[in-house]
């Protein structure tokens, strides 16, 4: 348990989410997970082992196939004192349950008058790759970050997993925290954990450059920071902003980075039309008088995920991909 | 009869022996007998295949499982909607889809069922009547729905068939789906396979009564429970369900009690890591074997020889081998499919 209060090195993203579900539930008796397979060896990769045997299974509760039930149950918990995390193993199959995150959850401070709030947190996961295909491997993140009421929050590093999580579990708010499997292995070494006021947290700043400001959040925001590494090699200094926070949406940092490097690359992991890449470029274009060059977005093509290995290897963004839009706009 | 506990159906010492083939036509239980066979060499192919790393994407196998499709199968025709989930293999196959062209669609391939853009969770072969399985758990049952109700408008005659297992009915969109159906009479049979596993949790960690179709009593809907490792009972209850509803008289439900003997994915067993499932239980329902219990009734009535055993066997074994072969061969789709394929209209 002393990796809670001491430092610990070379956590992987997976293992530290585990530790932020230890330390709440530890140390916050009104805090409960339910969800599909955390009773299960292998549903949510390494981010729950064992959690049922160590806190219980009243507070650890496998489920049922009933997302929409879970997850209005977590909503109705959390108005009567608790302070539930629910878990969707993937962001597909959340959709059921989309009735209790949008008309119910998200609404219901602002419908009532901001006199109570369902201090719920929804963990949904990305897990996509593998040839799955179109219904096991949507990031929906923008969908979410549409509506108002929700917080939506993407880590993209080992800590930001661990204190996000934290920080959301302990906001009074209703709270998205979307974690993706393509992180899980990203190590980092973790100072002791800090309880952050998830209203105070926003976009930050993982690496300093002057040429280009690359943005991204969750697994986007790894991608941009190995863009950078592969630019700086070129001799291109790279800003990249990680958005920890996609909704709601700070771009503060992004603009003050954009009036100094003058050129904008933001990358996101969801499809183009409608999405989080283009209302990040919006709200720079809006605030910022002139640029160097035209922004750039880079994103998934408007098509479902396909399984066939040569079509999925053509959609997801890489870090060459990002490199050499990088250098479109350089040029 | 109204039933809420599976009792002796669930327990897999029982329903061992041959079953009781008195009455049946001998040519039609020999063809059930390839049918299900040919299912679990594609799947057992299937898995191998898997294992070996020729194969990217998850398949779900339903071997031990075949009884099922094959027994509601015989009564379907190629106007009939077929609906299926995760673990489709079984219930394409039944309908005597191409097999090159299913492993073609779980290489990914140009030439597969769903051109290579859907793999094994995503299947389509409405030629012949299976319009598509996807993997959403009970994703496809109000579809199902839809399809019996255009058929009734549609003045066919023709049903619907929604495939869903024991974890599905767990969603309340089934429970939406039964009263509708119900109340509309249309015809669809929804078939439970209950393998009394969702993934790795038994069916006793999730509902407080193991009969799924305790649900169809709830909805006054025909219903028939039956042991699912049982070909003849398999067909006898869906013949029954479906004449009445091509006939207009609403919709049934038939649930078939059975297991797989693969884990819930892939072609590990699973029997090892926690899950409540072990490897005498497994034992035991591998000797409720469908096809073996089959094949030792046709055996001790003299309808059949060992030898035509072994001779189904080799052909469909080279049949698999050769659709395995071209398949691995067949072409990727173009990368313009990306995007091609996005809309139907143009
Ligand atoms: C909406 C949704 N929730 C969860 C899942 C994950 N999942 C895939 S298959 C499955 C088990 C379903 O069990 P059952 O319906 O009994 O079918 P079986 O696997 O036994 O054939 C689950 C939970 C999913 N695919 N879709
Ligand atoms: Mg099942």
């Amino acid at each position: 348990m002393n990796y809670l209060s001491e430092s610990a090195a070379g956590v992987s993203y997976g293992v530290a989410i585990r530790h932020a579900f230890e330390y709440l539930l530890s140390r916050y008796p009104e805090v409960f997970v339910i969800g599909q397979g955390l009773w299960s060896p292998w549903y949510v990769g390494n981010s729950m082992t064992e959690l049922d045997k160590k806190f219980g299974k009243h507070r650890v509760i496998d489920t049922p196939v009933s997302e929409l039930a879970c997850t209005g149950l977590a909503v109705g918990a959390s108005l009567a004192g608790t302070r539930p995390i629910v878990v969707h193993p993937r962001m597909d199959f959340m959709l059921y349950a989309t009735d209790a995150i949008v008309n119910q959850a998200a609404k219901w401070s602002h419908m009532l008058g901001a006199q109570d709030a369902p201090a719920v947190t929804i963990r949904a996961i990305i897990n996509r790759g593998g040839e799955q295909g179109a219904q096991h491997s949507q990031a929906l993140h923008s969908w979410f970050a549409h509506v108002p009421g929700l917080r939506v929050v993407m880590p993209s590093t080992a800590s930001d997993a661990r204190d996000l999580l934290i920080a959301a579990a302990l906001c009074n708010d209703p709270v998205m925290y979307i974690d993706d499997r393509w992180l899980y292995e990203r190590t980092e070494d973790l100072a002791p954990v800090k309880e952050l006021d998830l209203r105070r947290e926003g976009p930050r700043v993982r690496r300093q450059g002057k040429d280009i400001t690359l943005v991204g959040s969750s697994y986007s925001s790894y991608l941009c920071e190995q863009a950078a590494d592969v630019l700086a090699a070129q001799g291109i200094e790279a800003e990249v902003i990680d958005l920890r926070v996609v909704s709601p949406l700070r771009p503060e940092l992004i603009i003050e980075s954009v009036r100094k490097t003058g050129r904008l690359c933001v990358v996101d992991g969801g499809w183009r039309t409608a999405g989080l890449a283009g209302e990040v470029i919006a709200s720079v274009c809006e605030a910022v008088d002139s640029m160097r060059a035209r922004p750039v977005r880079v994103t998934l093509p408007d098509a479902p995920a396909p399984t066939s290995r040569p079509l999925e290897k053509l959609y997801y963004p890489t870090k060459e991909t990002v490199v050499q839009a990088a250098l479109g706009i350089l040029r | 009869m109204s039933r809420t506990e599976l009792g002796a159906l669930a327990d897999a010492a029982q329903f061992q022996g041959p079953i009781d083939i008195a009455a049946c036509d001998v040519d039609e239980l020999k063809a059930a007998l390839r049918s299900m066979l040919k299912i679990r060499f594609v799947e057992q192919q299937l898995a191998a295949q898997r294992r070996d790393g020729h194969i990217g994407g998850p398949v779900h196998l339903g071997v031990g499982q075949e009884a099922v499709a094959v027994g509601v199968s015989a009564h379907l025709r190629r106007t009939d909607r077929v609906f299926g989930g995760h673990r489709s293999h079984s219930h394409l196959l039944a309908l005597g889809s191409d097999v090159r062209r299913l492993f073609a669609e779980i290489l990914g391939k140009d030439t597969g069922l769903s051109r290579g853009m859907g793999g094994s969770m995503h299947l389509w072969d409405k030629p012949n009547g299976f319009y598509g399985s996807t993997p959403i758990v009970a994703g496809t049952i109000s579809l199902a729905v839809g399809a019996g109700l255009a058929a009734a408008m549609q003045k066919t005659g023709d049903v619907a068939v929604a495939y869903f297992g024991d974890g599905a009915v767990e969603e309340g969109v089934v429970h939406e789906c039964l009263n509708l159906a119900q109340i509309l009479k249309i015809p669809v049979l929804f078939v439970v396979e209950n393998n009394l596993f969702s993934s790795h949790m038994h069916i006793s960690l999730r509902q407080p009564k193991d009969a799924t179709v305790r649900f169809a009593h709830a909805h006054d809907m025909a219903a028939e429970l039956v042991d699912g490792n049982d070909i003849v009972e398999v067909k006898r209850a869906a013949g029954r369900l479906i004449e009445r509803a091509r006939a207009g008289e609403g919709p049934g439900f038939l649930e078939a009690v059975t297991q797989r003997w693969y884990g819930h994915v892939d072609w590990r067993e699973d029997i090892d890591v926690g899950v409540n499932r072990s490897t005498a239980d497994l034992d035991q329902w591998r000797r409720r074997d469908p096809v073996a219990r089959l094949e030792s009734a046709l055996l001790s009535a003299g309808h059949m020889t060992r030898a035509e055993g072994e001779e189904i066997r080799r052909s469909l074994r080279e049949e698999i081998e050769s659709a395995w072969a071209t398949a691995a061969t067949d072409p990727y789709p173009a990368p313009e499919a990306l995007l091609a394929r996005v809309y139907i209209d143009k």
